[in-house]
């Protein structure tokens, strides 16, 4: 096997792109996680939902040809699969979520087990979506291009997933740490009952953070379809599962931990993915159960011991 | 009347109903009331009665949470389907006491192959809580279904084809009675004691000395056994193993039938794995179709088969939220529990 050629950085820029993709639903998995430790199953299908919502979108622009500036057009696609994905992260939320906050947390769960298969299967029941494979309108989006870089092959897609994601994580980083609401997610994460009898409306707080997630998932959805044009209702699955491992292995609960898990993940998948690719399809699982076992709180996260 | 006596103890009572369950069934089909393809419905019932009983030993008395649990019946499945079909090459036209013992032989063979992989999913909950839990089995069933895909020997993406179909009522009858007599048994143990002791407080059973590591092994190992088996079963009867029967979809619809009928209630997973097969099977096709006869001319759609997931989905949804103890909820009918309890 040609060690320099997989080792290289074409791969390295493909991992880049599909961690920027990964990091932006790790994001919504952690911050959920990180307010009201529910694993939000259902998370992979807000991403889902994102990518349809701009599909049906781009099929408008693609047959009217309205002459819109393209740049435009991507900014309203970045705007619509946003809104999607809020909307329906805040409803699942309000709808199912919400009456199961003070029972076991099973129950919610098993809950987002359902609120997931309900969407993926919603979607593909309907006739006008309906469980194939349908073509991305990723060129009446935003055209490609490629650009050739020192033998590297780089297109604009790369650049825009890249930057998309970056922008995103800056603003929540700023959203986090320097707004009072921000500050409120924070408290409520350390501790929800002090952060109540400081009159913190929990329940907005919460909702705030579905809708951020749910925001986020909805544009990766976006990337991703423009990326890999191929858009059918269970693609949520897999990436979800492997944004949650992204999530884990940076530490739940923590924000950067996110972002450094997700990227790591992508290159490792990526670099995987280029020697066999069973391998990439397994790597993310093998990490998950390594990072359980030998350091369960993530690489940037800190030990606790459990409280009784 | 000593006789009758022996049959109010609740053992003895468990047989007879089992056995009165099979005669009726056999019965119905010798004057072909029930055949063909309602007699299919009652064996593919009463191998999800295996299936979630199993998985109730895990999810609901031990208080795990496994959503991969046909990934273990995939095990079984593929292992007892390759002896009988690629290896042994066995076949319906063989007199009987040939193929039976070794069929029952792959069964075991299945079923203790799928215990080894559950037991080494097992391994990894000892550091893990509920919630990684399952995220870890439900990426152990998508890498099972992965592998499977990329073994040509037993067929990969097409399926292991061509399986005799030796499962037959009073076989699986068999195998059902056997499960639910190991798994009542185990539960009102001491050993069953301890899964319960798990699922209400792992520290605090942990502090009066449970070994809860072990009991949470064990479970995941007993569980994936009996799944193995019912993988064995299934495959024999339809007579194809394909990967696709062991993805998300049908892990999800045993996990559905063992919060329908109650975590923790065995006779609650048997009522809930018999309501919802003959509802999949027999009831929603109809109630669809009547559906579409109206939506067609109204909407210009059908309301095909493939909406019973929609429906599935907003019954685990709808119950979680009105009544989340399930049918039963802990209580079981009492020939299922033994004596003194």
């Amino acid at each position: 096997m040609d060690l320099s050629a997989v080792f290289n950085f074409q791969q390295l820029v493909n991992g880049l792109q599909l961690g920027a993709i990964y990091a932006l639903i790790a994001l919504g998995y952690t911050m959920v996680y990180g307010i009201i430790r529910l694993i939000n199953f259902a998370h992979g299908d807000f991403y889902m939902i994102g990518a349809y919502s701009v599909y049906f979108f781009g099929i408008y622009f693609l047959t009217a040809h309205t002459g819109i500036n393209p740049i435009l057009v991507f900014i309203m696609a970045i705007i619509i699969s946003m809104a999607a994905g809020a909307l329906i992260a805040v409803l699942a939320n309000q709808i199912a979520y919400k009456p199961l906050r003070y029972r076991p947390r099973l129950s919610a769960l098993i809950t987002a087990v359902g609120v997931s298969m309900f969407l993926e299967y919603f979607f593909s029941s309907l006739p006008f979506i309906g469980p194939s494979y349908l073509a991305f309108p990723n060129d009446a989006i935003i055209p490609r291009t490629e650009y050739l870089l020192g033998g590297v092959h780089l297109n604009n897609y790369q650049i825009i997933d890249l930057g998309v994601a970056i922008l995103l994580m800056g603003f929540l980083t700023w959203f986090v740490r320097g707004t009072m609401t921000g500050k409120a997610m924070r408290a409520v994460s350390l501790d929800k009952d002090a952060s109540k009898l400081m009159g913190i409306d929990i329940e907005k707080i919460i909702m705030i953070t579905f809708l951020i997630g749910g925001a986020f998932a909805g544009v990766a959805g976006l990337l991703a379809g423009i990326t890999y044009p191929r858009i059918n209702p269970y693609m949520g699955i897999l990436p979800g599962l492997k944004a949650f491992v992204a999530a884990v292995l940076g530490g739940i609960g923590i924000i950067p931990g996110a972002m450094l898990g997700a990227f790591l993940l992508g290159i490792a998948e990526v670099f995987a993915t280029s020697f066999n690719s069973l391998l990439g399809e397994g790597i993310a699982f093998a990490i998950l159960i390594l990072v359980l076992i030998f350091r369960p709180q993530g690489l940037l996260g800190e030990k606790t011991a459990e409280k009784v | 009347m000593k006789f009758l006596n022996f049959f109010k103890k609740s053992t003895p009572q468990f047989f007879m109903y089992c056995l009165a369950f099979y005669l009726v069934i056999l019965l119905l089909n010798q004057f072909d009331i029930i055949s063909g393809y309602p007699l299919l419905i009652i064996e593919i019932s009463l191998i999800y009665v295996i299936l979630a009983t199993s998985l109730n030993l895990i999810n609901g008395f031990t208080g795990q949470f496994s959503i991969g649990h046909m990934g273990f019946a995939a095990v079984g499945a593929y292992v007892s389907g390759t002896l009988t079909t690629l290896i042994w090459k066995l076949s319906v036209d063989q007199p009987i006491y040939q193929t039976v013992p070794l069929f029952v032989v792959a069964l075991l063979l299945g079923g203790i192959a799928a215990a080894l992989v559950g037991f080494l999913i097992g391994l990894p909950t000892l550091r893990l809580r509920g919630d990684y839990l399952a995220i870890v089995t439900l990426g152990f069933g998508e890498i099972i279904r992965t592998i499977i895909n990329n073994i040509d020997y037993v067929g990969g993406p097409r399926g292991l084809l061509g399986i005799p179909q030796l499962s037959n009522f009073t076989l699986i009858t068999i195998f059902t009675v056997l499960t639910l007599y190991v798994l009542r048994s185990l539960i009102f143990s001491s050993h069953g004691r301890a899964f319960i002791s798990v699922r209400e407080d792992e520290v605090a059973s942990e502090l009066v000395g449970v070994n809860t590591t072990r009991y949470k092994v064990m479970a995941f190992t007993i569980g994936a056994f009996f799944a193995g088996i019912a993988g064995g079963l299934l495959c024999h009867l339809i007579q194809i193993a394909h990967p696709t029967q062991f993805g998300f979809l049908p892990s999800f619809m045993v996990l559905v039938i063992v919060y329908l009928g109650g975590m923790g209630s065995l006779t609650g997973s048997v009522i809930a794995a018999f309501l919802l097969t003959i509802l999949e099977k027999y009831l929603l096709p109809m109630g669809l179709q009547a559906l579409s006869s109206w939506t067609l001319p109204a909407f210009g759609f059908q309301v095909g088969v493939e909406w019973r997931m929609v429906i599935y989905a907003l019954l685990l949804i709808i119950m979680m939220l009105f009544r989340p103890e399930g049918i039963m909820g802990m209580k079981e009918a009492k020939f299922m529990m033994p004596e003194e309890h």
